[in-house]
């Protein structure tokens, strides 16, 4: 069952929201790109877990999505003049929704451990297609023109000081934006159809409900967010490289999820930085990050079942028993 | 002519090594609904064994047995240790209690042996051309490679087939409730299985070894090829597996000989193909 911050919930996003939008007055460049990054990733998590969390769907190819998003911003020919994000961002969502369009009509006539298999595998597909054909600028990555923010002519001019603090902005917009949108649409019938599909597929099938079609619309859906999140992985870095579409992405997305909380809808966005912040940590003490990673992954899935989402703090509850109903989530249920 | 004879025998070599790391992929997916994505890391490490044993001692003959026992031991270990609180696990779970395994694996490989490419002397004795047809000849070694594939595969046929284990794992495989109304111990199959399986894998490792040199990562790529495998064959079943790995070998070497704008696509589009034809694989019982 997935859950969607109540009030109280809403309001500590919300408060968490300011706090990071309130970093350019204090932090320095390098962390505020670093923000940047786990707020893409919040993005790129997000839009996964409207597969797993939502539909019930684990896939692995999920990052080919975010790195055609990414390359979206390179194949629209943004070596030359720079060209307004109003037209790279749509083309993002167009190629990366295109390329989910049909790798999920595909894999979605499989089940379970073959879908994760068959995922993984059009995921590496596509790898291959920005890293051997010339389509994608080299097997190294290529660097791109940053696109701009401009409209009808008029554009706002970023210097390089801003950058870091209005990237930050943007990235973190796009993802209350993409926050708010997916916990409206779990509102929706078609959210509520997913929901149901992820508690019993064979139950919503017999009601009348083509499970196919609505899963590949989730899979669609997932892959243009996706490649929302991608784009602004390259806007953010102005470098692309095929390794954004390598299947560890998908995994270390798929383990945002679990770190935050499978059951609600913001726990990729806490797993998310609680990963990247994990990760800085983890180089700031050992030269040896992967074995740091790999002890904590295990240690969560051995240990903390319900994710950082789940943890409770029973002390706080015991003293205010009036709370109670603002405090718990409320849930969203088909 | 003598090419395109090279190229097949080249794929069918190829094809039956990945034999050798998809039967025990499908067989733990089939008999313990686990999937394994650290299954290359264990083909690495085979491969890492095969290194070692042979620049300590000068033969790869030491290292092929160093392998299969290595691997029982380990394949034991983890089942033992982690992967049996995992079978009713959710699937995403499972797959980052295996993708943590392998982080730790191939920090484990940094840590004790670096991160430099190595290549594996082919054994002396088959470092040679045998004549083939007229004035064809092929290396000795992907001969014998191709002759002890196909060997255990047949002693895996055999065995699956004639024993009572065998037969064990193919009810387990098939309904998993019979194995316990049967009497049977569900605890010991799940062992034997895991330890088979990881001890082929890493079979398959040292043998691939002087073929295709020793590297950081270098299970990544044969575990999704190894996925299409299974994708194509049909789950749970060694005969699928088997000539899905013919088949992907094959399809795989050829088009890297001769469409080298497709090299590493051609393979997907033929899973791709199968899906749209066959969801179930090739080879699945209906």
């Amino acid at each position: 069952m997935l859950t969607v911050a109540g009030r109280t919930g809403s309001i500590v996003l919300g408060c968490a929201a300011l706090a990071v939008a309130s970093l350019p007055l204090f932090a320095s460049p390098y962390h505020l790109e670093l923000v940047s990054t786990a707020v893409v990733f919040a993005m790129f998590a997000l839009s996964l877990q409207l597969l797993v969390g939502v539909t019930g769907l684990v896939s692995l190819g999920h990052a080919a999505f975010f790195g055609v998003g990414a390359y979206a911003i390179h194949l629209m020919g943004a070596h030359g003049p720079s060209i307004s994000v109003l037209i790279t961002l749509p083309a993002a969502v167009l190629m990366s929704g295109l390329a989910a369009l049909a790798v999920g009509a595909l894999a979605l006539r499989t089940r379970n451990f073959f879908f994760l298999m068959t995922t993984l595998a059009f995921g590496q597909m596509l790898f291959f297609v920005f890293h051997d054909t010339p389509l994608g600028g080299g097997a190294d990555g290529v660097f791109v023109t940053r696109p701009t923010f401009s409209l009808f002519g008029l554009e706002w001019v970023v210097s390089r000081q801003d950058r870091p603090a209005v990237m930050l902005f943007v990235n973190l917009g796009v993802l209350v934006a993409m926050y708010l949108g997916l916990a409206g649409l779990l509102r929706t019938m078609f959210g509520r159809a997913l929901l149901g599909i992820r508690a019993n597929e064979h139950r919503m099938r017999s009601m009348g409900f083509h499970t196919y079609w609505l899963q590949l619309g989730a899979f669609t859906l997932a892959g243009a967010l996706a490649g929302v999140a991608g784009h602004m992985w390259g806007m953010t870095q102005a470098f692309v490289s095929p390794e954004l579409l390598a299947w560890h992405r998908s995994a270390e997305a798929l383990l945002m999820i679990l770190l935050g909380g499978l059951g609600a809808l913001h726990g990729p966005i806490l797993g998310a930085f609680a990963w990247v912040g994990l990760g800085e940590i983890a180089q700031l003490i050992t030269e040896r990050q992967r074995l740091v990673e790999g002890l904590v992954i295990l240690a969560v899935v051995l240990g903390l079942r319900h994710g950082l989402a789940g943890i409770r703090v029973p002390s706080l509850r015991r003293a205010m028993p009036q709370a109670e109903p603002a405090t718990r989530a409320e849930e969203v249920s088909p | 002519m003598s090419g395109v004879a090279a190229q097949l025998l080249n794929g069918l070599q190829y094809g039956l090594l990945l034999f050798l790391i998809s039967s025990g992929l499908t067989l733990i997916f089939g008999v313990m609904g686990v999937i394994n994505l650290a299954h290359g890391s264990l083909f690495m490490i085979g491969a890492y064994i095969a290194f070692v044993v042979s620049g300590g001692t000068g033969s790869l003959w030491l290292a092929l047995p160093a392998a299969v026992v290595g691997g029982l031991a380990l394949g034991a270990v983890l089942e033992r240790g982690l992967f049996r609180r995992f079978y009713h696990r959710e699937h995403l779970d499972q797959v980052l209690l295996t993708f943590a395994l392998i982080l730790l694996f191939e920090e484990g490989r940094s840590v004790l042996l670096g991160n430099d490419f190595h290549s594996v002397p082919v054994p002396a004795a088959l470092d040679v051309a045998v004549p083939m047809v007229g004035d064809f000849s092929y290396s000795a070694y992907r001969l014998a490679v191709l002759g002890a594939c196909l060997a255990i595969a047949g002693a895996m046929f055999l065995a699956i087939e004639r024993t009572r284990i065998g037969s064990a794992i193919r009810a387990a495989a098939e309904k998993p409730e019979m194995v316990d109304l049967l009497g049977l111990d569900a605890r010991r199959i799940h062992m034997v299985v895991f330890a088979v399986g990881t001890a082929l894998a890493m079979l398959a490792g040292a043998l691939a070894a002087p073929l295709h040199s020793v590297y950081p990562n270098m299970g990544h790529g044969f575990l999704i090829i190894c996925f299409v495998v299974v994708v194509v064959g049909g789950v749970g079943s060694i005969a699928g597996a088997f000539w899905g790995a013919l088949l992907i070998g094959i399809v795989d070497t050829l088009s890297k000989a001769y469409l080298p704008f497709a090299s590493g696509l051609a393979v997907y589009v033929l899973m791709a193909v199968v899906l749209l034809w066959r969801p179930t694989g090739l080879f699945a019982r209906s």
